[in-house]
Order: structure tokens, then C-alpha cells, then sequence
């Protein structure tokens, strides 16, 4: 298409400029979006992708550029006006109200009335029950969101844009809190959504997705516009290059040490509803990967494990020795490290800088004999891993809320290295990061694996179990469901053993959904 | 991000970074209003009136050392006005019976210890949230105090007592010294000390420090029994500065300290706030008092002004952080 033809377009953007202070988040973007289509926006993280998005949703105002709507300019003061022109956003960040209903969410604002402006709940309920079954989602429309999981909080999210009847939908890493039968699902009604006309714009670091979902896709890199195609002429490779605007290395790795001794033997290992009879060993320098469906019990074991919340039953052995971890204090003293999957909420402390991140589970190694703070060792440490990790931050005193997602992830990692780590408890690594930082994440693991440190490696992202992990362990409903090597491990074998469906054999082609 | 693109060079670097901080904006608050205030009332900078100033604002800036700390870590303590009129009672009662001057002060302070242990364990063990806890503390120590005293003023306290309050040394008073001290060993710990840095990762994100191992639980008791023994610090010094011990004592004290916390650059969210600038808060805020007394303003305007300096500061506070951000 001609860069100056918008007739085709439903929605077209043209030399969009938007700056921060000391960044120009876009610099001249131009985008086409055709009715109908479903088109992928990818991007590393700082790549602009969420700026733009913000500008065609109207919480960013762009400096210079135009926006054009079914041919003619728009400018969207805020969200709301967007809104009413039927460009409706999916945001990442949840921007749900625990305290009300699934349908007082879906309905914000928009309640329908009756007589005197009263709500008519008869009719708030059952819209809500339509639009829940458009993704069969079983949850009462009365239901709290407070007694919601993640993924059906994102589900009522996305239900919640729908409800306008958008005739542009931008979904922004709509999967990142779904299991693969919700991912599924959301795939089918996004389909579903593009014969009834609407464009999709789908945001995604799970490049994998875009190619039976999107019909073309638009990279960005640091604020500018690489390439759109149809998605039918590329390969993920491709895309993974124009994005990082290098070649990467291959991304997991391969083992360079081999393993060592055992370092954690965990024996039935139980909380009372939750997980039961969780019994293995790890060695020192193995990544072992434990995979699951969302909800199979993964994070609360190794919660118990790290002692952040009790355990009912089971012994753990460290080096051989039993080891009695009553709170992480005591993990942390038998050098035990847990990276918690919710970065922000659990794992950094957003509000301070990336130096007193860094120092947070190890404060007694950076005082003096007299209880005082060395600021001197505090900032040599933060540097130094800085560089290790290479986190992209003016200084180790810029707050860590500020850095990016892949950034922050490092930081969370570099944060443990000071307890000097034997057994390294990942849950959810990189969930949320840029393709480029996770690259950088699995080159750490894999360089701390070869001193020896045992790696429990906890992921939904298949790819990143299998491309990692020495042997990979299974959980299904708080129970270990299967062992794989790393030979026998493939994306069939885990799925079928991790949603307690019948191995397939070698001939089948996996789990249908 | 703006380092990126102007670099500075290192000695204007720290020089910004230093003047940067809050507790510089208030100095300068408080060295202007000075200067005004003297300017138009030259008998503001008499030695008199200003160690008037100071002695007023001693036992404020003691009760802000915890309050500091407190809301540092994410909470905060609205009994402590309450256990400076019990604990200044309690002191005051047992010297009336005769017993020595030091053993009285211990049986004070230890009044005010016990009423932090209870909020703190109620607090951190129990999960009542610290509005609700220390809200009932507030009114419970003040029923408290109303019964052992019979609601009377209870005076005629031996001199080898209300010396504490009265006496000095170099011409500055006995409390003004005792405060200084207390704040100056403070700002130190809060800023150096492994110990009590760590309220800065819980106030920060609680969640994080649980898993950081940092001791959540054993921190908020510690914090509040602190805060209890420093308020009751301050009751006993206030009860021998007075030579009795009144039953308003220390009424609505708790709203002016949070205040002055709040001035000096603590949020009510948590994570920030240093005992300099509670210090300072406090501080501006007598300052503000003496001037309204010295230009011969109504005195009912008090808790007007002292309300919008609040509000003013919160809200220059907010505005400046949002253009950082």
C-alpha cells in the first residue's frame, strides 16, 4: 500500500510523534489498519508499541502526526472519546474494581437503566451472562472479582472493551495471564470478532501466537516503524531480528558444566488442599523445569518450599543435610533464592532505586560489624551487576518502577545473587519481557547453573521449559504427574501429561483443543 | 531519563542531588519565613522567644522520631497523645506516693512501652489494620487516664523531678537538649543502621520484604513499642516542665505530629520519610505558631493555618513529583 493511500484503511496513522522527557517514545510511525483484519504489533519492550496504542486510545496526545478514522482526521482529547468513536483498549494492567461484580465491571458507567436511572439487573445480568458465554466462561455475573483468578479477571477485562461494541479492538498482551485453553479460546473469539468486521490490533511478546491468529504484522523498534507484512511471508527468526535489530545467539543456550552433586531433596512435600506428595531431588548446576497448568500448585509449593508460606507435611534436604525453613529468612540463610512470579506486586520494591532493590535479601552482608549500612559496598554491588545483567538504567539510583519490564525482571534476579545462591527458585522468569532481556535472563541462568547452583525453573512458557531445562518435572492438581528427560520432554508429552489427558503416541499430533 | 540526555558533571550532579532533597525545600521554607516573620516582628529572634519556640516543640519532635519510623514502615500511631497525658500521670501519681524519681520515670515509661506492644502485636500478629487499632487505643488510654487520675490535674511534684523540665544547660533547656539528641541519634540509625533501614522495604512493598526474609512481624511490634516509650518520654518531660500532670495533656498531639511527618516528606503510603525533615515539619510548624502569637493574630486562627501549611505541602509535594514522573 501507498504510505500516503489511507482510503483502504479503516483506522491509519501517519508520521505519529510522541515525546517524553528524554525519550521520543514514537518518531514518525506510520500503521495502516484494514477493516476486518486482525493485525500484530510487535516490538522489545521501549519500542513504542504501547505508545502508540495509548495514542489511538486517546490517553496519550501525540505531538505531531495524525490519527485518520475511516478517512477523516480524528484527536482524541481522552479515553472516553476514543471509546465513542469504537476504538475500545484491552490494557495490560488490569483496570478492574475488585470490590464489584464481574458485571458491574463489564458494565462500568454503563449500566442499563430503568425507570427513575435505576439499574436494571434483570438486564445487567443477563448481557453479562451473554457476554460470558461468549468465551464460555462459567463465573455468576453477581460473582465478586475479588474471588477471581488472574486469568478470568483478564477474561472480564477483555469482555469488558467488547461490551462497547468496538469496531476497533486493541488487545495489549491479552494472553499473559491465560492458560493454553483460555489463550485458545480468546484466539477463537477474536476470529470470531473479525467476521463480524471488527480490526484487532494484537500487541504480543509470544511471537508464536501471531502466526495462526494475525493476518499481518508490524514491527517497531526503538519508536519507529521496521516493516509490515503479511504474516503469511515470515518466519519468527525473521521477526525476532528486525525487532532486536541483531542476530541473537541462539536464545536458551546449551549446558556447558556438567551437573553435580545433589543440593535440594524434597520429600513429600504437602499442604493440606493445595499440593500433596511432592517428592524430588535437585543437583547442583541442573535447571529443572516444573510445568503446569495455571492453577496446578506450582507457585504455592514453592512457596512452602522457601518457607513464605507453611508446610503441612514433608523434609527438605540441603547438601544432603535436613533443614527446617520456618519463613524465607531461614531459606535465605541456607542460600536458598525465590523469584516470585509477581514482579511488582511480591518481588521489587517499585518506590526505591535499583541499588536498595539489589541489596534487599542480603542487608546484613552490605552492614559493617556495628549494624551500619556500607554505602560504598551497596552501590559497588548494584554496578556490578548492572553490567552483569546488563540493565538498561542511567544509574543505580533511578527508582526500579521506572525501568521496563525486562529491566525490572533483571533486577529481581540481581537482587538474589547476594544470598549467594544454591538452590535458584524461578517462577515465571520472563513473563511479560521483551525478547531481547530474555535472552539476557537465559544467559544468566545458565551461567549461574554452570557454578553449580541448582535452578528449580517454574514456566508456562513451553519453549523456555523445554530450550532450558535438564528434566522436566509435571504438576496436575497439586501432584507431581510425570518426570520427562530432557529427550523425552516435548510440547505434546507435558501438555497431555499436564491437563491429565492420555500420553499421545508418536503418531498423534498432540491435544486437541 | 533526563541524565541522558544533559550530562552533568559529577560535583553538579550530587550538588543538585543533595539540594534536591526535602528536607533542603523546608530549611528553605523555614529560613524564609524567619526572616520574614523577624523582619516584621524583630522580637521573634529574642532568646526568650525562641527557646520559647523550642521547648514547645520538644516533645513534638521526640513523638516524631517514632512517628517517623512508623510511617516509614507503612503505619502509623494515633494514641500517642493519649499516652503522653497517662504516662506523664502514671510518673506523676507514683513520685505523689513517694517513690524515687528514677523508678517513677521507669514506671512511666513502661506504661507507654506496654500500650506499643499491645498495638504492635495487635497489629502485626492480629492484622487489625493501625487506624483502627491505635483509634481505639487513643480513647482507651485516655479512659485510662481519666480513672487513675479521678480527672483531676495531679501536682506538687518534688523539684528533683520537674528539674528535667525546667533546668538547663549552656541558657537552652534540659528538653530541648534531650530532643536534639534523640533526633540527631535517630536520623543517623534510620539512615545508617541495617536495623532500621529495613522499615523502608516494608513500608515500601510489605509483600516483597516478607520474601526478602526481612522479620515484617518482629519490625512493626519494635516499631510501635518505640513509639509508645518515646510518647511517654515525651509525657514524663512535659509533666516536669509543667510541675503537674494534666489530664488535656497531649490532646490532639497525635494530628499535629503525623502533620509535621507528613510536611517533612513521609506519605501515608509508605517507603519515604526521613526524622530530618519530621524534624524540620515540626519544627515550621512552631515557628508558624509563634508568629501568629507574636503578630498579635486571633489565636482561634491556629488550626487554620496550621491545616492549610498541611495541605499546601501535600499539594506542592504532589505537583512537583508529577512533573518528574
Amino acid at each position: 500500500m501507498n504510505a500516503s493511500d489511507t482510503s483502504a484503511s479503516l483506522l491509519s496513522v501517519r508520521g505519529l510523534v510522541k515525546t517524553f522527557p528524554g525519550v521520543r517514545a514514537l518518531d514518525g510511525v506510520d500503521f495502516d489498519l484494514l477493516p476486518g483484519e486482525v493485525h500484530a504489533l510487535v516490538g522489545e519492550n521501549g519500542a513504542g508499541k504501547s505508545t502508540l496504542m495509548h495514542a489511538l486510545a486517546g490517553v496519550h496526545q501525540p505531538d505531531s502526526g495524525k490519527i485518520i478514522l475511516r478517512g477523516q482526521p480524528v484527536a482524541f482529547a481522552d479515553p472516553h472519546a476514543a471509546s465513542r468513536m469504537g476504538i475500545s483498549v484491552v490494557f495490560q494492567e488490569l483496570s478492574l474494581s475488585e470490590n464489584l461484580s464481574v458485571a458491574e465491571n463489564i458494565f462500568a458507567n454503563r449500566q442499563p437503566v430503568g425507570p427513575l436511572n435505576l439499574v436494571d439487573w434483570g438486564s445487567l445480568y443477563a448481557q453479562t451472562r451473554g457476554l460470558l458465554d461468549l468465551f464460555e466462561m462459567r463465573v455468576d455475573p453477581r460473582e465478586m472479582v475479588y474471588n477471581l483468578s488472574a486469568a478470568q479477571r483478564q477474561v472480564v477485562e477483555i469482555l469488558k472493551a467488547l461490551s462497547v461494541q468496538p469496531s476497533v479492538l486493541i488487545l495489549d498482551e491479552p494472553t499473559s495471564s491465560l492458560t493454553a485453553r483460555e489463550s485458545e479460546i480468546l484466539f477463537g473469539n477474536v476470529h470470531r470478532l473479525k467476521t463480524q468486521g471488527v480490526s484487532c490490533i494484537y500487541i504480543t511478546h509470544h511471537l508464536s501466537e501471531i502466526f495462526h491468529l494475525a493476518d499481518r504484522v508490524t514491527v517497531l523498534r526503538d519508536g519507529r516503524h521496521v516493516i509490515t507484512c503479511p504474516v503469511a511471508g515470515v518466519s519468527e527468526e525473521d521477526l525476532v531480528r528486525r525487532m532486536v535489530g541483531r542476530e541473537l545467539a541462539d536464545m536458551y543456550g546449551s549446558r556447558a558444566t556438567p551437573i553435580g552433586e545433589e543440593c535440594l531433596r524434597v520429600e513429600s512435600a504437602g499442604r493440606e488442599g493445595v499440593f500433596s506428595d511432592i517428592s524430588f531431588a535437585l543437583c547442583g548446576g541442573e535447571i529443572l523445569g516444573l510445568a503446569g497448568l495455571a492453577g496446578a500448585g506450582r507457585t504455592e509449593f514453592a512457596r512452602g518450599l522457601f518457607g513464605a508460606e507453611p508446610l503441612d507435611t514433608g523434609r527438605i534436604h540441603l547438601d544432603g543435610q535436613p533443614v527446617r525453613i520456618r519463613g524465607p529468612h531461614d531459606a535465605i540463610r541456607h542460600h536458598m533464592a525465590y523469584l516470585t512470579e509477581d514482579r511488582k506486586g511480591q518481588g521489587l520494591f517499585l518506590g526505591m532505586t535499583v541499588r536498595d532493590n539489589c541489596v534487599a535479601p542480603s542487608l546484613s552482608c552490605f552492614a559493617t560489624p556495628r549494624g551500619l549500612m556500607d554505602e560504598r559496598a551497596m552501590t559497588d554491588f548494584a554496578e556490578y551487576h548492572r553490567v552483569q545483567f546488563n540493565i538498561a538504567t542511567p544509574s543505580t539510583r533511578q527508582r526500579v518502577g521506572n525501568l521496563s519490564g525486562g529491566n525490572q525482571q533483571k533486577v529481581l534476579l540481581a537482587m538474589w545473587m547476594g544470598v549467594k545462591p544454591r538452590v535458584l527458585i524461578v517462577d515465571e522468569p520472563t513473563r511479560g519481557v521483551d525478547v531481547g532481556a530474555r535472552s539476557d535472563i537465559y544467559h544468566r541462568l545458565r551461567e549461574l547453573a554452570s557454578t553449580g547452583v541448582g535452578i528449580l525453573l517454574i514456566s508456562s512458557d513451553l519453549p523456555e521449559i523445554l530450550g532450558l531445562s535438564d528434566r522436566v518435572l509435571v504438576m496436575r492438581n497439586g501432584r507431581l504427574a510425570g518426570e520427562f528427560t530432557r529427550d523425552q520432554a516435548t510440547e505434546e508429552n507435558i501438555i497431555a501429561c499436564a491437563s491429565g489427558l492420555a500420553a499421545p503416541t508418536s503418531q498423534a499430533t498432540g491435544v486437541s483443543s | 531519563m533526563e541524565q541522558t540526555l544533559h550530562p552533568k558533571s559529577p560535583l553538579i550532579a550530587k550538588l543538585e542531588r543533595i539540594t534536591s532533597f526535602r528536607e533542603f525545600m523546608i530549611l528553605y521554607i523555614i529560613v524564609l519565613s524567619v526572616i520574614g516573620i523577624a523582619y516584621a516582628v524583630p522580637a521573634f529572634l529574642d532568646q526568650a522567644n525562641l527557646s520559647a519556640i523550642l521547648l514547645a516543640f520538644s516533645d513534638q519532635a521526640i513523638i516524631a522520631i517514632g512517628m517517623t519510623l512508623l510511617m516509614v514502615s507503612g503505619g502509623f500511631d494515633l494514641s500517642v497523645g493519649s499516652v503522653v497525658a497517662l504516662s506523664g500521670a502514671v510518673t506523676a501519681i507514683w513520685l505523689q506516693r513517694g517513690v524515687p524519681v528514677p523508678a517513677a520515670i521507669a514506671l512511666g515509661l513502661g506504661v507507654g512501652a506496654l500500650i506499643g506492644l499491645i498495638n504492635g502485636l495487635v497489629i502485626a500478629e492480629i492484622g487489625i489494620n493501625p487506624f483502627i487499632t491505635t483509634l481505639g487505643m487513643m480513647s482507651l488510654a485516655r479512659g485510662m487516664l481519666m480513672v487513675v487520675s479521678n480527672g483531676q490535674n495531679i501536682s506538687g511534684l518534688p523539684s528533683s523531678f520537674t528539674v528535667i523540665g525546667q533546668g538547663s544547660l549552656l541558657g537552652i533547656q534540659y528538653p530541648i537538649w534531650i530532643s536534639l539528641a534523640l533526633v540527631v541519634a535517630g536520623d543517623f540509625l534510620l539512615r545508617k543502621s541495617r536495623f532500621f533501614r529495613q522499615n523502608y522495604y516494608l513500608g515500601g512493598n510489605e509483600k516483597a520484604a516478607i520474601l526478602s526474609g526481612i522479620p515484617v512481624k518482629r519490625l512493626k511490634v519494635f516499631n510501635y513499642v518505640l513509639t509508645g516509650l518515646l510518647a511517654a518520654l515525651a509525657g514524663v518531660i512535659i509533666t516536669a516542665r509543667l510541675g503537674s500532670a494534666s489530664t488535656t495533656a497531649g490532646k490532639g498531639l497525635e494530628l499535629r505530629v503525623i502533620s509535621a511527618v507528613i510536611i517533612g516528606g513521609a506519605s501515608l503510603k509508605g517507603g519515604v520519610g526521613t526524622i530530618a525533615g519530621s524534624f524540620l515539619g515540626a519544627l515550621l510548624l512552631a515557628i508558624i505558631v509563634s508568629a501568629i502569637n507574636l503578630l498579635g493574630v486571633e489565636l482561634n486562627w491556629i488550626d487554620f493555618v496550621l491545616g492549610a501549611t498541611l495541605l499546601l505541602a501535600v499539594m506542592a509535594d504532589t505537583f512537583s513529583s508529577k512533573k518528574t514522573e
